[in-house]
């Protein structure tokens, strides 16, 4: 009986759809990563509400304020456009903010302020943040929350 | 002369080994570079600078609301108290309010609600204060406005 010994055990796949499949997941992670940094900081852990849907109309001239919460003895900061800021000395920075959509034909009335202040932080600065932003002659305030989903 | 055509093919052989290591990698790259984000929502309350003086257009057989919230040392709430009312939770306050809003189109669209917190209250507390008295979550998902006329008191001096 000869009984025929095939050459190799080496199981022969066809990689061709794996490529391509893979190809297809790295497609759809790069449409969907946001190296953009301005809308979000990692540092701020929105509250949560129920109430929270994203604005059916994009806000046209936001100036987008972070507001940390309290670390180590030190009070809560501000960030805006990525610089790390005390409440008090905000005002120049809003100024400029200002200035650049009043260049851009923006009226005072249209330019809204984005609070997008941590959970922990105390509702006293978040206050005074306001009244700093007041001072600079802006009225109109978004304070933001992540969406709660409820529980599981 | 002759041409040889036999044999010598060279058959260029593309080496499929070291793409698939280099798109394994790339793949790896952005999966670990993937962020998770939840939707964000804001909460819109205009602030003028101009206090509201007696002029001011507002129902006067409205009553003005007053939301106190109170903290205890470490931020926390202590005491939710809505004009005379206290309530043990916020949800309590949202079910109150639902139920002064009723179905009274002029108290839905003209009531004033001023929020008057500590200064160490944790901000969360504020958020979910204006989650309970701004609007309520229908069963079909819609949104009903409940008090849209929302103002803070100016702010307590650092403790």
């Amino acid at each position: 009986m000869r009984v025929k010994k095939s050459n190799s055990g080496v199981l022969e796949g066809d990689l061709t759809p794996m490529i391509d499949m893979t190809f297809q997941l790295i497609a759809f992670f790069m449409v969907l990563i946001n190296f953009e940094q301005s809308e979000q900081h990692e540092k701020i852990q929105l509250p949560d509400s129920e109430l929270a849907k994203p604005a059916a109309e994009k806000t046209e001239y936001p100036i987008i304020l972070h507001l940390t919460q309290r670390e180590e003895g030190q009070p809560e900061t501000v960030i805006l456009g990525g610089e790390e800021i005390n409440i008090e000395a905000l005002g120049p920075f809003l100024g400029r903010e200002k200035q650049m959509y009043l260049g851009q034909g923006a009226k005072e009335s249209e330019i809204t302020v984005v609070i997008r202040a941590h959970k922990g932080a105390r509702t006293g600065k978040v206050q005074n943040l306001i009244a700093k932003c007041q001072e600079s002659s802006l009225e109109n305030f978004k304070l933001r929350a992540k969406e709660d989903v409820g529980n599981f | 002369m002759k041409v040889r055509n036999t044999g010598n093919e060279e058959k260029i052989e593309l080496q499929m080994t070291p793409m698939i290591d280099i798109v394994f990698q790339l793949l790896v790259f952005f999966i670990m570079t993937f962020k998770i984000v939840s939707q964000e929502g804001d909460f819109d309350i205009k602030m003028p600078l101009a206090a509201q003086g007696p002029g001011s257009i507002s129902d006067e057989t409205l009553l003005p609301l007053t939301l106190e919230l109170q903290a205890d040392a470490t931020g926390k709430i202590a005491r939710i108290q809505l004009n005379e009312r206290s309530f043990g939770t916020f949800p309590e306050l949202h079910d109150y309010v639902v139920g002064y809003i009723g179905t009274d189109e002029n108290r839905r669209e003209n009531t004033e609600l001023e929020i008057r917190a500590d200064y160490q209250l944790r901000y969360e507390n504020v958020i979910e204060a204006l989650s309970a008295v701004r609007g309520r979550r229908k069963d079909d998902g819609t949104i009903e406005d409940l008090i849209t006329k929302i103002k803070f008191a100016p702010p307590q001096e650092e403790p």
